[in-house]
Protein backbone atom coordinates (compact mmCIF):
# COMPACT_ATOMS: atom_id res chain seq x y z
CA UNK A 1 0.00 0.00 0.00
CA UNK A 2 1.15 3.51 -0.75
CA UNK A 3 2.72 5.25 2.21
CA UNK A 4 1.82 8.93 2.29
CA UNK A 5 5.03 10.80 3.00
CA UNK A 6 6.33 14.35 3.20
CA UNK A 7 6.64 14.57 -0.57
CA UNK A 8 2.93 14.04 -1.08
CA UNK A 9 1.99 16.79 1.33
CA UNK A 10 4.45 19.18 -0.28
CA UNK A 11 3.06 18.35 -3.72
CA UNK A 12 -0.51 19.08 -2.62
CA UNK A 13 0.64 22.35 -1.05
CA UNK A 14 2.58 23.33 -4.18
CA UNK A 15 -0.46 22.61 -6.36
CA UNK A 16 -2.70 24.67 -4.08
CA UNK A 17 -0.21 27.53 -4.06
CA UNK A 18 0.03 27.51 -7.85
CA UNK A 19 -3.76 27.40 -8.16
CA UNK A 20 -3.98 30.37 -5.82
CA UNK A 21 -1.47 32.44 -7.78
CA UNK A 22 -3.08 31.59 -11.11
CA UNK A 23 -6.49 32.27 -9.62
CA UNK A 24 -5.37 35.83 -8.92
CA UNK A 25 -3.77 36.55 -12.27
CA UNK A 26 -5.92 34.62 -14.73
CA UNK A 27 -9.26 35.30 -13.10
CA UNK A 28 -11.30 37.81 -15.10
CA UNK A 29 -14.60 37.34 -13.30
CA UNK A 30 -14.89 38.82 -9.87
CA UNK A 31 -12.96 39.86 -6.84
CA UNK A 32 -14.48 37.29 -4.48
CA UNK A 33 -12.62 34.62 -6.46
CA UNK A 34 -9.41 36.56 -5.82
CA UNK A 35 -10.08 36.55 -2.08
CA UNK A 36 -10.66 32.79 -2.25
CA UNK A 37 -7.38 32.40 -4.12
CA UNK A 38 -5.58 34.31 -1.37
CA UNK A 39 -7.02 31.92 1.19
CA UNK A 40 -5.82 28.99 -0.93
CA UNK A 41 -2.28 30.39 -0.84
CA UNK A 42 -2.35 30.74 2.94
CA UNK A 43 -3.78 27.22 3.34
CA UNK A 44 -1.08 25.74 1.14
CA UNK A 45 1.50 27.40 3.38
CA UNK A 46 -0.20 25.89 6.43
CA UNK A 47 -0.06 22.41 4.92
CA UNK A 48 3.64 22.95 4.25
CA UNK A 49 4.32 24.06 7.80
CA UNK A 50 2.36 21.29 9.47
CA UNK A 51 3.85 18.62 7.21
CA UNK A 52 7.40 19.81 7.81
CA UNK A 53 6.68 20.13 11.51
CA UNK A 54 5.28 16.59 11.75
CA UNK A 55 8.05 14.92 9.79
CA UNK A 56 10.87 16.72 11.58
CA UNK A 57 9.34 16.33 15.06
CA UNK A 58 9.64 20.07 15.74
CA UNK A 59 6.65 22.06 16.98
CA UNK A 60 7.67 25.49 15.67
CA UNK A 61 5.93 24.94 12.35
CA UNK A 62 2.59 24.20 13.97
CA UNK A 63 2.84 27.33 16.10
CA UNK A 64 3.57 29.29 12.95
CA UNK A 65 0.53 27.82 11.19
CA UNK A 66 -1.70 28.85 14.10
CA UNK A 67 -0.40 32.40 13.78
CA UNK A 68 -1.08 32.30 10.04
CA UNK A 69 -4.67 31.16 10.63
CA UNK A 70 -5.24 34.07 12.99
CA UNK A 71 -3.76 36.68 10.70
CA UNK A 72 -5.58 35.18 7.70
CA UNK A 73 -8.87 35.81 9.47
CA UNK A 74 -7.95 39.46 10.09
CA UNK A 75 -6.78 39.79 6.50
CA UNK A 76 -10.02 38.34 5.11
CA UNK A 77 -12.03 40.74 7.28
CA UNK A 78 -10.13 43.76 5.98
CA UNK A 79 -10.26 42.49 2.41
CA UNK A 80 -14.01 42.03 2.52
CA UNK A 81 -14.47 45.43 4.15
CA UNK A 82 -12.53 47.10 1.35
CA UNK A 83 -14.51 45.08 -1.18
CA UNK A 84 -17.79 46.28 0.34
CA UNK A 85 -16.85 49.96 0.10
CA UNK A 86 -15.64 49.36 -3.45
CA UNK A 87 -18.98 47.77 -4.35
CA UNK A 88 -20.86 50.70 -2.83
CA UNK A 89 -18.95 53.10 -5.05
CA UNK A 90 -18.96 51.17 -8.29
CA UNK A 91 -21.93 48.82 -8.00
CA UNK A 92 -19.84 46.01 -9.45
CA UNK A 93 -17.03 43.73 -8.39
CA UNK A 94 -15.90 42.64 -11.85
CA UNK A 95 -12.14 42.48 -12.13
CA UNK A 96 -12.28 44.20 -15.53
CA UNK A 97 -13.99 47.22 -13.98
CA UNK A 98 -11.15 47.94 -11.56
CA UNK A 99 -9.46 50.33 -13.93
CA UNK A 100 -10.37 53.92 -13.10
CA UNK A 101 -6.66 54.63 -12.79
CA UNK A 102 -4.30 53.64 -15.59
CA UNK A 103 -0.95 54.52 -17.06
CA UNK B 1 9.84 36.29 29.59
CA UNK B 2 11.93 38.33 31.99
CA UNK B 3 11.79 41.96 32.90
CA UNK B 4 14.86 42.46 30.69
CA UNK B 5 12.73 41.55 27.69
CA UNK B 6 10.23 44.21 28.60
CA UNK B 7 12.90 46.87 29.12
CA UNK B 8 14.46 46.09 25.76
CA UNK B 9 11.06 46.34 24.15
CA UNK B 10 10.12 49.60 25.93
CA UNK B 11 9.68 51.74 22.77
CA UNK B 12 7.32 49.19 21.21
CA UNK B 13 5.43 48.82 24.47
CA UNK B 14 5.08 52.58 24.68
CA UNK B 15 3.62 52.66 21.19
CA UNK B 16 1.22 49.81 21.97
CA UNK B 17 0.11 51.47 25.20
CA UNK B 18 -0.37 54.78 23.39
CA UNK B 19 -2.56 53.05 20.80
CA UNK B 20 -4.78 51.47 23.46
CA UNK B 21 -5.18 54.72 25.38
CA UNK B 22 -5.95 56.69 22.19
CA UNK B 23 -8.51 54.13 21.05
CA UNK B 24 -10.39 54.45 24.34
CA UNK B 25 -10.06 58.23 24.31
CA UNK B 26 -11.35 58.37 20.75
CA UNK B 27 -14.19 55.96 21.44
CA UNK B 28 -15.44 58.08 24.32
CA UNK B 29 -14.83 61.50 22.79
CA UNK B 30 -16.00 60.80 19.25
CA UNK B 31 -14.59 62.29 16.10
CA UNK B 32 -13.66 65.63 17.60
CA UNK B 33 -10.80 63.63 19.14
CA UNK B 34 -9.14 63.32 15.73
CA UNK B 35 -6.83 66.29 15.97
CA UNK B 36 -5.76 65.92 19.63
CA UNK B 37 -5.12 62.21 19.06
CA UNK B 38 -3.04 62.99 15.96
CA UNK B 39 -0.92 65.49 17.85
CA UNK B 40 -0.50 63.07 20.74
CA UNK B 41 0.44 60.34 18.28
CA UNK B 42 3.21 62.51 16.82
CA UNK B 43 4.48 63.13 20.35
CA UNK B 44 4.29 59.40 21.18
CA UNK B 45 6.39 58.57 18.11
CA UNK B 46 8.98 61.17 19.04
CA UNK B 47 9.16 59.85 22.62
CA UNK B 48 9.55 56.31 21.29
CA UNK B 49 12.38 57.51 19.03
CA UNK B 50 14.01 59.12 22.05
CA UNK B 51 13.68 55.86 24.01
CA UNK B 52 15.25 53.89 21.16
CA UNK B 53 18.13 56.37 20.97
CA UNK B 54 18.79 56.02 24.69
CA UNK B 55 18.47 52.28 24.94
CA UNK B 56 22.09 51.92 26.01
CA UNK B 57 23.93 48.64 25.99
CA UNK B 58 21.20 46.05 26.33
CA UNK B 59 21.89 44.59 22.88
CA UNK B 60 21.08 41.00 22.10
CA UNK B 61 18.14 38.72 21.48
CA UNK B 62 14.99 38.83 23.56
CA UNK B 63 11.71 36.96 23.99
CA UNK B 64 13.29 33.55 23.36
CA UNK B 65 15.29 34.83 20.41
CA UNK B 66 12.23 36.14 18.61
CA UNK B 67 13.42 39.74 18.68
CA UNK B 68 16.84 41.31 18.22
CA UNK B 69 17.90 44.68 19.57
CA UNK B 70 21.18 46.09 18.28
CA UNK B 71 22.69 49.20 16.72
CA UNK B 72 21.23 48.41 13.32
CA UNK B 73 17.66 47.88 14.52
CA UNK B 74 18.06 50.94 16.72
CA UNK B 75 19.09 53.15 13.81
CA UNK B 76 16.33 51.71 11.64
CA UNK B 77 13.70 52.33 14.30
CA UNK B 78 14.82 55.91 14.91
CA UNK B 79 14.59 56.64 11.19
CA UNK B 80 11.19 54.96 10.88
CA UNK B 81 9.76 56.79 13.89
CA UNK B 82 11.03 60.17 12.75
CA UNK B 83 9.73 59.70 9.21
CA UNK B 84 6.35 58.43 10.47
CA UNK B 85 6.06 61.32 12.90
CA UNK B 86 6.90 63.79 10.14
CA UNK B 87 4.32 62.29 7.78
CA UNK B 88 1.62 62.36 10.44
CA UNK B 89 2.55 65.98 11.21
CA UNK B 90 2.24 66.66 7.49
CA UNK B 91 -1.22 65.07 7.51
CA UNK B 92 -2.57 67.19 10.40
CA UNK B 93 -4.34 69.76 8.18
CA UNK B 94 -5.84 66.91 6.15
CA UNK B 95 -7.64 65.60 9.18
CA UNK B 96 -9.79 68.71 9.18
CA UNK B 97 -10.26 68.79 5.40
CA UNK B 98 -10.22 65.54 3.47
CA UNK B 99 -10.28 62.71 5.95
CA UNK B 100 -13.56 63.85 7.54
CA UNK B 101 -12.12 64.02 11.01
CA UNK B 102 -11.97 60.31 11.72
CA UNK B 103 -9.94 59.61 14.83
CA UNK B 104 -8.93 56.20 13.44
CA UNK B 105 -6.65 57.97 10.99
CA UNK B 106 -3.77 58.75 13.40
CA UNK B 107 -4.30 55.39 15.12
CA UNK B 108 -3.68 53.56 11.85
CA UNK B 109 -0.40 55.48 11.50
CA UNK B 110 0.56 54.29 14.98
CA UNK B 111 -0.40 50.68 14.24
CA UNK B 112 1.58 50.70 11.01
CA UNK B 113 4.60 52.26 12.71
CA UNK B 114 4.47 49.70 15.52
CA UNK B 115 4.38 46.98 12.87
CA UNK B 116 7.44 48.46 11.19
CA UNK B 117 9.34 48.55 14.49
CA UNK B 118 8.57 44.89 15.11
CA UNK B 119 9.45 44.11 11.51
CA UNK B 120 12.95 45.55 11.65
CA UNK B 121 13.57 43.92 15.04
CA UNK B 122 12.55 40.47 13.83
CA UNK B 123 15.01 37.71 14.62
CA UNK B 124 12.62 34.97 13.58
CA UNK B 125 10.44 34.40 10.53
CA UNK B 126 7.36 34.43 12.77
CA UNK B 127 8.14 37.89 14.16
CA UNK B 128 8.90 39.06 10.65
CA UNK B 129 5.52 37.85 9.41
CA UNK B 130 3.55 39.34 12.29
CA UNK B 131 5.31 42.71 12.03
CA UNK B 132 4.82 42.75 8.29
CA UNK B 133 1.10 42.01 8.58
CA UNK B 134 0.55 44.58 11.33
CA UNK B 135 2.14 47.14 9.02
CA UNK B 136 0.41 46.01 5.83
CA UNK B 137 -3.10 45.57 7.21
CA UNK B 138 -3.01 49.12 8.60
CA UNK B 139 -1.75 50.43 5.28
CA UNK B 140 -4.54 48.73 3.30
CA UNK B 141 -7.12 50.46 5.45
CA UNK B 142 -5.32 53.81 5.20
CA UNK B 143 -5.30 53.57 1.39
CA UNK B 144 -9.07 53.10 1.34
CA UNK B 145 -9.86 55.48 4.18
CA UNK B 146 -11.74 57.98 1.99
CA UNK B 147 -14.39 55.40 1.42
CA UNK B 148 -16.76 57.68 -0.48
CA UNK B 149 -14.27 58.07 -3.37
CA UNK B 150 -14.09 55.50 -6.17
CA UNK B 151 -10.40 56.09 -6.63
CA UNK B 152 -9.53 55.55 -2.98
CA UNK B 153 -11.50 52.32 -2.70
CA UNK B 154 -9.97 51.07 -5.93
CA UNK B 155 -6.49 51.92 -4.62
CA UNK B 156 -7.27 50.08 -1.39
CA UNK B 157 -8.53 47.03 -3.26
CA UNK B 158 -5.48 46.84 -5.53
CA UNK B 159 -3.11 47.37 -2.65
CA UNK B 160 -4.86 44.71 -0.60
CA UNK B 161 -4.88 42.02 -3.28
CA UNK B 162 -1.26 42.48 -4.33
CA UNK B 163 -0.06 43.04 -0.77
CA UNK B 164 -1.78 39.89 0.45
CA UNK B 165 -0.27 37.98 -2.47
CA UNK B 166 3.20 39.22 -1.51
CA UNK B 167 2.62 38.17 2.12
CA UNK B 168 1.61 34.77 0.80
CA UNK B 169 4.86 34.52 -1.14
CA UNK B 170 6.92 35.47 1.90
CA UNK B 171 5.04 32.81 3.87
CA UNK B 172 5.52 30.11 1.25
CA UNK B 173 9.22 30.96 1.19
CA UNK B 174 9.30 30.85 4.99
CA UNK B 175 7.71 27.42 5.02
CA UNK B 176 10.32 26.06 2.60
CA UNK B 177 13.12 27.67 4.60
CA UNK B 178 11.66 26.10 7.73
CA UNK B 179 11.47 22.71 6.05
CA UNK B 180 15.05 22.71 4.83
CA UNK B 181 16.70 24.25 7.87
CA UNK B 182 14.39 22.88 10.58
CA UNK B 183 14.06 26.30 12.21
CA UNK B 184 12.49 29.71 11.80
CA UNK B 185 15.07 31.51 13.92
CA UNK B 186 17.60 33.58 11.96
CA UNK B 187 20.61 32.27 13.91
CA UNK B 188 19.54 28.66 13.52
CA UNK B 189 18.89 29.15 9.79
CA UNK B 190 22.37 30.63 9.46
CA UNK B 191 23.73 27.62 11.37
CA UNK B 192 21.92 25.15 9.11
CA UNK B 193 23.23 26.98 6.07
CA UNK B 194 26.80 26.87 7.32
CA UNK B 195 26.44 23.18 8.18
CA UNK B 196 25.34 22.42 4.63
CA UNK B 197 28.34 24.39 3.30
CA UNK B 198 26.15 27.05 1.70
CA UNK B 199 24.98 24.40 -0.75
CA UNK B 200 21.34 24.00 0.20
CA UNK B 201 19.09 24.30 -2.83
CA UNK B 202 15.88 24.18 -0.76
CA UNK B 203 16.92 27.21 1.28
CA UNK B 204 17.76 29.03 -1.93
CA UNK B 205 14.28 28.37 -3.36
CA UNK B 206 12.69 29.59 -0.13
CA UNK B 207 14.89 32.65 -0.14
CA UNK B 208 13.83 33.56 -3.69
CA UNK B 209 10.17 33.51 -2.60
CA UNK B 210 10.99 35.73 0.38
CA UNK B 211 12.92 38.14 -1.85
CA UNK B 212 9.97 38.32 -4.27
CA UNK B 213 7.59 39.09 -1.39
CA UNK B 214 9.84 41.77 0.08
CA UNK B 215 10.39 43.29 -3.38
CA UNK B 216 6.60 43.76 -3.52
CA UNK B 217 6.74 45.74 -0.30
CA UNK B 218 9.54 48.03 -1.48
CA UNK B 219 7.84 48.23 -4.91
CA UNK B 220 10.83 47.07 -6.95
CA UNK B 221 10.34 45.95 -10.56
CA UNK B 222 8.86 43.41 -11.52
CA UNK B 223 6.65 43.67 -8.43
CA UNK B 224 5.87 47.37 -8.72
CA UNK B 225 2.52 47.44 -10.52
CA UNK B 226 0.47 48.46 -7.47
CA UNK B 227 2.57 51.54 -6.74
CA UNK B 228 1.31 54.15 -9.25
CA UNK B 229 -2.37 53.32 -8.68
CA UNK B 230 -2.09 53.33 -4.91
CA UNK B 231 -0.09 56.56 -4.91
CA UNK B 232 -2.67 58.22 -7.15
CA UNK B 233 -5.76 56.88 -5.43
CA UNK B 234 -4.85 57.52 -1.81
CA UNK B 235 -5.04 61.07 -0.37
CA UNK B 236 -1.74 62.96 -0.72
CA UNK B 237 -1.07 62.84 3.02
CA UNK B 238 -1.39 59.07 3.05
CA UNK B 239 0.72 58.74 -0.09
CA UNK B 240 3.47 60.72 1.62
CA UNK B 241 3.39 58.17 4.44
CA UNK B 242 3.40 55.19 2.02
CA UNK B 243 6.41 56.58 0.19
CA UNK B 244 8.48 57.06 3.32
CA UNK B 245 8.35 54.88 6.40
CA UNK B 246 7.07 51.52 5.02
CA UNK B 247 9.67 51.58 2.24
CA UNK B 248 12.35 52.36 4.82
CA UNK B 249 11.21 49.48 7.04
CA UNK B 250 10.92 46.97 4.19
CA UNK B 251 14.36 47.93 2.93
CA UNK B 252 15.90 47.52 6.40
CA UNK B 253 14.34 44.10 6.87
CA UNK B 254 15.56 43.18 3.38
CA UNK B 255 19.08 43.94 4.60
CA UNK B 256 18.62 42.08 7.86
CA UNK B 257 17.29 38.91 6.20
CA UNK B 258 19.77 38.77 3.33
CA UNK B 259 22.93 39.83 5.15
CA UNK B 260 22.02 38.08 8.41
CA UNK B 261 20.87 34.45 8.07
CA UNK B 262 21.59 34.23 4.35
CA UNK B 263 25.02 35.88 4.38
CA UNK B 264 26.59 32.62 3.16
CA UNK B 265 24.45 32.73 0.03
CA UNK B 266 25.57 36.25 -0.94
CA UNK B 267 26.90 35.12 -4.32
CA UNK B 268 23.47 33.67 -5.17
CA UNK B 269 21.13 36.44 -4.01
CA UNK B 270 23.44 39.15 -5.31
CA UNK B 271 22.40 38.27 -8.88
CA UNK B 272 18.69 38.40 -8.03
CA UNK B 273 18.96 41.74 -6.25
CA UNK B 274 21.14 43.18 -9.01
CA UNK B 275 18.53 42.23 -11.60
CA UNK B 276 15.66 43.70 -9.56
CA UNK B 277 17.66 46.86 -8.93
CA UNK B 278 18.59 47.33 -12.59
CA UNK B 279 15.01 46.77 -13.79
CA UNK B 280 13.67 49.23 -11.17
CA UNK B 281 16.09 51.98 -12.17
CA UNK B 282 15.34 51.59 -15.88
CA UNK B 283 11.56 51.34 -15.56
CA UNK B 284 11.39 54.11 -12.95
CA UNK B 285 13.33 56.47 -15.19
CA UNK B 286 11.52 55.81 -18.45
CA UNK B 287 7.93 55.25 -17.28
CA UNK B 288 7.89 58.57 -15.42
CA UNK B 289 8.71 60.57 -18.55
CA UNK B 290 5.11 60.58 -19.79
CA UNK B 291 3.33 61.11 -16.51
CA UNK B 292 1.09 64.16 -16.16
CA UNK B 293 -0.11 63.30 -12.67
CA UNK B 294 2.46 64.33 -10.10
CA UNK B 295 1.55 61.55 -7.68
CA UNK B 296 2.06 58.92 -10.38
CA UNK B 297 5.30 60.63 -11.29
CA UNK B 298 6.44 60.39 -7.68
CA UNK B 299 5.44 56.70 -7.71
CA UNK B 300 7.76 55.96 -10.62
CA UNK B 301 10.38 58.16 -9.02
CA UNK B 302 10.17 56.05 -5.87
CA UNK B 303 10.46 52.85 -7.92
CA UNK B 304 13.67 54.23 -9.46
CA UNK B 305 14.93 55.29 -6.03
CA UNK B 306 14.35 51.80 -4.65
CA UNK B 307 16.49 50.56 -7.53
CA UNK B 308 19.34 52.86 -6.47
CA UNK B 309 19.05 51.83 -2.83
CA UNK B 310 19.08 48.15 -3.82
CA UNK B 311 22.48 48.68 -5.50
CA UNK B 312 23.85 49.05 -1.98
CA UNK B 313 22.24 45.79 -0.91
CA UNK B 314 23.41 43.96 -4.04
CA UNK B 315 26.99 44.93 -3.21
CA UNK B 316 26.56 42.89 -0.01
CA UNK B 317 29.41 44.73 1.72
CA UNK B 318 29.33 46.90 4.86
CA UNK B 319 29.95 49.88 2.60
CA UNK B 320 26.93 48.92 0.51
CA UNK B 321 24.67 48.66 3.55
CA UNK B 322 25.87 52.06 4.76
CA UNK B 323 25.13 53.45 1.33
CA UNK B 324 21.65 51.93 1.41
CA UNK B 325 20.90 53.43 4.83
CA UNK B 326 22.18 56.86 3.80
CA UNK B 327 20.26 56.68 0.52
CA UNK B 328 16.99 55.70 2.21
CA UNK B 329 17.35 58.44 4.83
CA UNK B 330 17.92 61.12 2.23
CA UNK B 331 15.19 59.68 0.01
CA UNK B 332 12.69 59.88 2.87
CA UNK B 333 13.56 63.54 3.50
CA UNK B 334 13.23 64.42 -0.19
CA UNK B 335 9.94 62.55 -0.57
CA UNK B 336 8.33 64.15 2.48
CA UNK B 337 9.41 67.60 1.34
CA UNK B 338 8.09 67.02 -2.17
CA UNK B 339 4.74 65.79 -0.91
CA UNK B 340 4.47 68.83 1.35
CA UNK B 341 4.63 70.97 -1.79
CA UNK B 342 2.22 68.64 -3.64
CA UNK B 343 -0.30 69.09 -0.82
CA UNK B 344 -0.37 72.85 -1.10
CA UNK B 345 -1.39 72.55 -4.75
CA UNK B 346 -5.02 73.34 -4.04
CA UNK B 347 -7.57 75.51 -5.78
CA UNK B 348 -10.83 76.37 -4.03
CA UNK B 349 -9.80 73.90 -1.36
CA UNK B 350 -9.66 70.96 -3.77
CA UNK B 351 -6.39 69.11 -4.28
CA UNK B 352 -4.74 69.40 -7.70
CA UNK B 353 -2.57 66.68 -9.15
CA UNK B 354 -1.40 67.67 -12.62
CA UNK B 355 2.16 68.86 -12.92
CA UNK B 356 0.94 71.79 -15.04
CA UNK B 357 -0.73 73.17 -11.93
CA UNK B 358 2.74 73.87 -10.57
CA UNK B 359 3.41 76.32 -13.41
CA UNK B 360 4.55 79.75 -12.32
CA UNK B 361 4.63 78.73 -8.68
CA UNK B 362 7.68 80.89 -8.15
CA UNK B 363 5.64 84.08 -8.64
CA UNK B 364 2.89 83.15 -6.27
CA UNK B 365 4.75 81.23 -3.56
CA UNK B 366 8.46 81.93 -3.97
CA UNK B 367 9.52 80.18 -0.77
CA UNK B 368 7.66 76.96 -1.50
CA UNK B 369 8.94 77.01 -5.07
CA UNK B 370 12.49 77.43 -3.77
CA UNK B 371 12.03 74.45 -1.46
CA UNK B 372 10.64 72.39 -4.35
CA UNK B 373 13.59 73.40 -6.56
CA UNK B 374 16.01 72.17 -3.88
CA UNK B 375 14.06 68.91 -3.61
CA UNK B 376 14.04 68.34 -7.37
CA UNK B 377 17.74 69.10 -7.74
CA UNK B 378 18.46 66.75 -4.88
CA UNK B 379 16.28 63.97 -6.35
CA UNK B 380 18.09 64.26 -9.66
CA UNK B 381 21.43 64.09 -7.82
CA UNK B 382 22.95 67.49 -8.50
CA UNK B 383 26.14 67.75 -6.40
CA UNK B 384 25.92 70.22 -3.54
CA UNK B 385 22.71 68.63 -2.26
CA UNK B 386 22.34 65.51 -0.15
CA UNK B 387 20.73 63.41 -2.90
CA UNK B 388 24.06 63.40 -4.70
CA UNK B 389 25.87 61.89 -1.72
CA UNK B 390 23.33 59.11 -1.38
CA UNK B 391 23.86 58.15 -5.02
CA UNK B 392 27.63 58.55 -4.69
CA UNK B 393 27.76 56.16 -1.74
CA UNK B 394 25.81 53.35 -3.40
CA UNK B 395 27.73 53.73 -6.67
CA UNK B 396 31.07 53.73 -4.81
CA UNK B 397 30.02 50.61 -2.91
CA UNK B 398 29.17 48.89 -6.19
CA UNK B 399 32.46 49.86 -7.83
CA UNK B 400 34.56 48.93 -4.79
CA UNK B 401 32.89 45.53 -4.70
CA UNK B 402 34.61 45.05 -8.04
CA UNK B 403 32.69 42.34 -9.88
CA UNK B 404 31.68 43.20 -13.43
CA UNK B 405 27.99 42.77 -12.55
CA UNK B 406 28.20 45.45 -9.87
CA UNK B 407 30.14 47.84 -12.08
CA UNK B 408 27.50 47.38 -14.79
CA UNK B 409 24.88 48.19 -12.15
CA UNK B 410 26.67 51.42 -11.22
CA UNK B 411 26.90 52.41 -14.89
CA UNK B 412 23.19 51.75 -15.45
CA UNK B 413 22.48 53.76 -12.31
CA UNK B 414 24.45 56.74 -13.56
CA UNK B 415 22.79 56.60 -16.98
CA UNK B 416 19.24 56.27 -15.68
CA UNK B 417 19.74 59.14 -13.26
CA UNK B 418 20.49 61.30 -16.32
CA UNK B 419 17.18 60.18 -17.85
CA UNK B 420 15.37 60.80 -14.58
CA UNK B 421 16.89 64.27 -14.33
CA UNK B 422 14.70 65.19 -17.32
CA UNK B 423 11.42 64.94 -15.45
CA UNK B 424 12.75 66.50 -12.27
CA UNK B 425 14.18 69.44 -14.19
CA UNK B 426 10.95 69.76 -16.19
CA UNK B 427 9.12 70.46 -12.94
CA UNK B 428 11.64 73.20 -12.11
CA UNK B 429 11.22 74.64 -15.60
CA UNK B 430 7.43 74.67 -15.15
CA UNK B 431 7.66 76.43 -11.81
CA UNK B 432 10.17 79.05 -12.88
CA UNK B 433 9.55 79.85 -16.54
CA UNK B 434 5.96 78.95 -17.43
CA UNK B 435 3.01 81.31 -16.99
CA UNK B 436 0.60 80.50 -14.23
CA UNK B 437 -2.84 79.25 -15.36
CA UNK B 438 -4.85 80.22 -12.25
CA UNK B 439 -3.92 81.27 -8.77
CA UNK B 440 -3.66 78.55 -6.18
CA UNK B 441 -5.25 78.93 -2.78
CA UNK B 442 -3.45 81.63 -0.82
CA UNK B 443 -3.83 80.24 2.63
CA UNK B 444 -1.53 77.28 3.19
CA UNK B 445 -1.48 75.13 6.24
CA UNK B 446 1.52 75.91 8.42
CA UNK B 447 2.38 72.21 8.68
CA UNK B 448 3.05 71.97 4.95
CA UNK B 449 5.30 75.02 4.78
CA UNK B 450 7.21 73.90 7.87
CA UNK B 451 7.75 70.38 6.49
CA UNK B 452 8.83 71.62 3.08
CA UNK B 453 11.17 74.18 4.63
CA UNK B 454 12.70 71.72 7.10
CA UNK B 455 13.16 69.10 4.37
CA UNK B 456 14.88 71.58 2.07
CA UNK B 457 17.08 72.80 4.91
CA UNK B 458 17.90 69.21 5.90
CA UNK B 459 19.10 68.43 2.39
CA UNK B 460 21.70 71.18 2.76
CA UNK B 461 22.52 70.40 6.40
CA UNK B 462 22.94 66.69 5.61
CA UNK B 463 25.49 67.63 2.97
CA UNK B 464 27.52 69.63 5.46
CA UNK B 465 27.13 67.05 8.21
CA UNK B 466 27.30 64.00 5.97
CA UNK B 467 30.29 62.57 7.82
CA UNK B 468 28.26 62.38 11.05
CA UNK B 469 25.42 60.59 9.29
CA UNK B 470 27.96 58.30 7.67
CA UNK B 471 29.68 57.56 10.98
CA UNK B 472 26.32 56.66 12.52
CA UNK B 473 25.57 54.20 9.72
CA UNK B 474 29.08 52.71 9.89
CA UNK B 475 28.45 51.87 13.53
CA UNK B 476 24.96 50.59 12.82
CA UNK B 477 25.91 48.32 9.93
CA UNK B 478 28.92 46.86 11.75
CA UNK B 479 26.72 44.54 13.86
CA UNK B 480 25.35 42.87 10.73
CA UNK B 481 28.75 41.69 9.60
CA UNK B 482 30.33 40.51 12.87
CA UNK B 483 28.53 37.19 13.32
Amino acid sequence: MLEIGLGHYLTVAAILFTLGVFGIFLNRKNVIVILMSLELILLSVNINFVAFSHFSGDLTGQVFSLLILTVAAAEAAIGLAILVIYFRNRGSIDVDDISVMKG
Amino acid sequence: MTHLDLIAFAPELLMAAAILVFILFGAFTGDKAARPVAIAAVVAMLIAAFLVANQGTDDGNFFNNLVAINDFTGAAKILILLVSAASLFLALPHIARDINKRFEFPLLYLFATLGMMILVSAQDLMTLYLGLELMSLSLYVLAALRRELVRASEAGLKYFVLGALSSGMILYGSSIIYGYSGATNFDLIAGALTASDGNNIGLLVGLVFVIAGLAFKVSAVPFHMWTPDVYQGAPAAVTAFFAGAPKLAAMMVFVRVLVGPFGDLTAQWQQVIALISMASMILGAFAALNQRNIKRLMAYSSIANMGYALIGLAAGTPEGVQGLMAYMTIYAVMTLGTFAVIMLMRREDRPLENIEDLAGLINQKPRMAAAMIIMMFSLSGIPPLAGFFGKLMVFMAAINEGSSLMIALAVVGALTSVVAAFYYLRIIKLMVFDPQPDELDHKDAREWSITAGVAAALLIVLTLGFQHLHAWFVGASAVLFTG
